[in-house]
């Protein structure tokens, strides 16, 4: 591997981290107010059909992002309706969101563009355009640092920088503010929480609604900022590598970065390369987009590092017993 | 004391829940621009109104029993298995080995060794999730999503790399030999009008075998015993001398096995090849029957008969009116999941106050 291939392969890791990291950060917050999410793929598809579709009828990929991210919002609400309101099993409402998605977003586009569910080709001020951070020219003469500025972090979208920037973002809510001491106060003990006299229902979901936000912009940025409009199926497990994602991370904000960054980077090697030798055995490619499953399997495990979820994960609040 | 008659629990809730996610279905169809009430119409006439049509139905509901009731076994001990999807993959890979090992000579020898190997094979890939959380508490819901995209990937590699006819481009096994093929309706119940193409097959009574096993496990053994009191309540079941580790696993082991029979009906009954993504989502549709029939073989029998329907006359429906694509199916699966499971408590709630107010009018 020359020096010109890592720098290509480090370019599609970023852009193959990005729609993984909002939807890691996405469920980073439902899960630390207690809310298990496994819609997460759900409402990424959803968002990547409505941002492509609007995006498509008005010609603006702002307004598609808008769209993107109600109708995730959407879905994290009834999610919160249905584990938080009527305290329902979140696995199930989780599981019931990525169908509803998966039917819903083909059924619809069918229906309004009758291409076999995908939406047209999106060109010009539909997609994100690429950004040259500034001085990417100039620099890019500079050995090794200049290609990694120049190539590597300099020409994505927008969404790839906003994506980048939610790390510290959701650092300094959860860790900093008296919200996020509050949500994951809520994700531990919320009847602690409670008797202090602040909402649970509240803040759970605040978290999810959160959640939905961050999951538009995962989607979003699939459809229109990595390709160009929605295809069947496209977010194709991003979800639940994202949740893999979190839990490698141990619902931490900057753990999630480098374990999506590692997950990206193993999408970009499986992209580029058939097959891979390692100490002279040959990987398969199936091997290489398994092994953030069976990476996450070995964390669950407990082998290397322990992943704690947060202790009233999954658990419908009742306020009097 | 229950606030509620048994009946009203067992068939009022869940047929509530069924009608309102008909309706949201309905509203679905009438927003993009197609009449619901037509709609419904083609699906249950392209389903149950001919010959023809129960010749799928049946084929689909083989496969939803399976999954369900492997689920349903699962809810008993409180263990969410998501994993019913890799489960029959792998089972699909068990029956194939058998299928090409041994030169069957009759399908009746066959059968029995294909039901070993399907079950033997979705046992085992669940009992590594089973496992690690018997013994290190991970979360099973995730480990066997995670085991489904695990069992993805090592399908898609054997069938392309090992089990792929040489020479040929399709990724999927030769066909398997004569002595496996199961008889189809054709040869047994040819006198009800089954055509030659009708799926169904003698793993359709394999199933119904299933329904009462799983119920006499459930509730006339001793170990049935001690996996509902296990989900009941753990601290309770550990108390009275049950070990959380044993029910786990064999809870875990006979759901996998069930799940990996569906293989028997799919790949051996009606594909009688091992092709990629031979499960086709039922492993899924597991949970909607599970939940449907409230963990009943009783319910799961008759869930999986509706989804079954639903999946025949959905067929039919894109045939019928293009405009409404195949995918209409999955939306009323995921509306039926969100409102008999997540969204149970909005119907039962008002329901139990409704039956309260009666009696206490009638006392």
């Amino acid at each position: 591997m020359d020096f010109n291939t890592v720098i290509q392969l480090l370019d599609s890791t970023l852009r193959l981290a990005t729609p993984l990291l909002f939807a890691c950060l996405a469920g980073l917050f439902s899960e630390r107010a207690g809310i298990f999410d496994i819609g997460l793929e759900g409402k990424m598809l959803a968002a990547a059909f409505f941002s492509a579709a609007v995006a498509a009828m008005t010609g603006s990929a702002w307004i598609g992002l808008l769209a993107g991210c109600a109708a995730s919002m959407v879905l994290a609400a009834i999610h919160g309706l249905a584990s938080i309101t009527f305290r329902g099993n979140q696995l199930i409402s989780g599981v019931a969101i990525n169908f509803l998605a998966a039917g819903l977003t083909v059924l619809i586009g069918d229906s309004w563009f009758e291409l076999g569910g995908r939406t047209p080709s999106l060109e010009g001020a539909a997609r994100f355009q690429n950004l040259t951070l500034p001085f990417a020219d100039s620099l890019s003469g500079i050995p090794v640092f200049g290609p990694l500025y120049s190539q590597v972090l300099s020409g994505h979208t927008i969404l790839v920088y906003l994506g980048l920037l939610a790390v510290p973002a959701t650092w300094y809510i959860l860790f900093r503010t008296r919200f996020g001491l509050r949500l994951r106060a809520v994700g531990e003990n919320p009847a602690a929480v409670d008797t202090a006299g602040i909402s649970v229902v509240g803040l759970r979901f605040a978290a999810v609604i959160i959640c939905g936000l961050l999951c538009g912009l995962a989607g979003a940025y699939l459809a229109t900022g990595l390709s160009a409009g929605f295809v069947k199926d496209m977010s194709a497990g991003r979800g639940f590598i994202a949740l893999a994602a979190l839990i490698f991370a141990k619902w931490r904000p900057w753990y999630a970065l480098s374990a999506c960054l590692l997950f990206g980077l193993l999408d970009a090697l499986g992209n580029r390369f058939q097959s891979i030798e390692v100490f002279g055995a040959t990987l398969p490619t199936q091997f290489m987009q398994a092994l953030p499953y069976i990476l996450t399997v070995v964390i669950l495990a407990g082998f290397v590092g322990k992943a704690i979820p947060p202790r009233a994960g999954g658990e419908p609040y009742v306020k009097e017993r | 004391m229950d606030t509620m008659p048994k009946w009203a629990d067992v068939a009022l809730i869940p047929f509530i829940n069924l009608a309102l996610a008909l309706i949201v279905s309905g509203i679905v169809i009438a927003l993009i621009g197609e009449n619901p009430f037509q709609a419904m119409s083609i699906m249950i006439k392209g389903a149950v109104g001919s010959a023809y049509g129960w010749g799928y139905t049946l084929y689909y509901a083989t496969n939803f029993i399976f999954t369900g009731l492997a689920v349903a076994v699962a809810f008993h001990a409180r263990l969410f298995n998501i994993g019913g999807e890799g489960q029959a993959a792998l089972g699909g890979l068990g029956v194939a080995l058998v299928c090409m090992s041994v030169p069957w000579p009759h399908w009746t020898l066959a059968l029995p060794a294909t039901i070993i190997g399907s079950a033997l094979f979705g046992a085992a890939w669940a009992a590594i999730p089973a496992w690690l959380q018997a013994k290190r508490g991970s979360h099973i819901v995730i480990t066997t999503i995670m085991f489904n995209f695990i069992a993805s990937a090592l399908m898609v590699y054997l069938l392309v790399n090992v089990l792929k006819v040489p020479g040929s481009m399709a990724p999927e096994t030769a066909r398997f030999a004569e002595g496996t093929r199961l008889p189809a309706a054709a040869s047994f119940a040819g006198w009800l009008g089954f055509g030659k193409s009708a799926p169904l097959n003698v793993a359709f009574f394999l199933a119904l075998a299933c329904c009462v096993g799983v119920w006499v496990l459930i509730w006339r053994t001793r170990l049935g015993y001690e996996i509902r009191a296990f989900g009941q309540s753990e601290a309770a079941a550990v108390y009275a001398g049950i070990s959380p580790v044993r029910i786990i696993m064999i809870t875990m082991l006979i759901s996998g096995g069930l799940s990996g029979m569906m293989a028997v009906n799919a790949v051996q009954g009606e594909a009688e090849r091992l092709i990629i993504d031979a499960v086709q989502g039922a492993g899924f549709v597991g949970i909607a029957v599970a939940l449907m029939g409230r963990s009943h073989p009783l319910g799961v029998f008759l869930a999986a008969i509706l989804f079954g329907i639903l999946y025949q006359g959905g067929a039919e429906l894109e045939f019928e009116i293009p405009a409404i694509s195949r995918e209409m199916i999955v939306v009323i699966q995921a509306l039926v999941i969100l409102f008999t499971g997540a969204l149970d408590n909005m119907v039962r709630t008002p329901v139990e106050r409704l039956f309260l107010r009666l009696r206490r009018k009638a006392a």
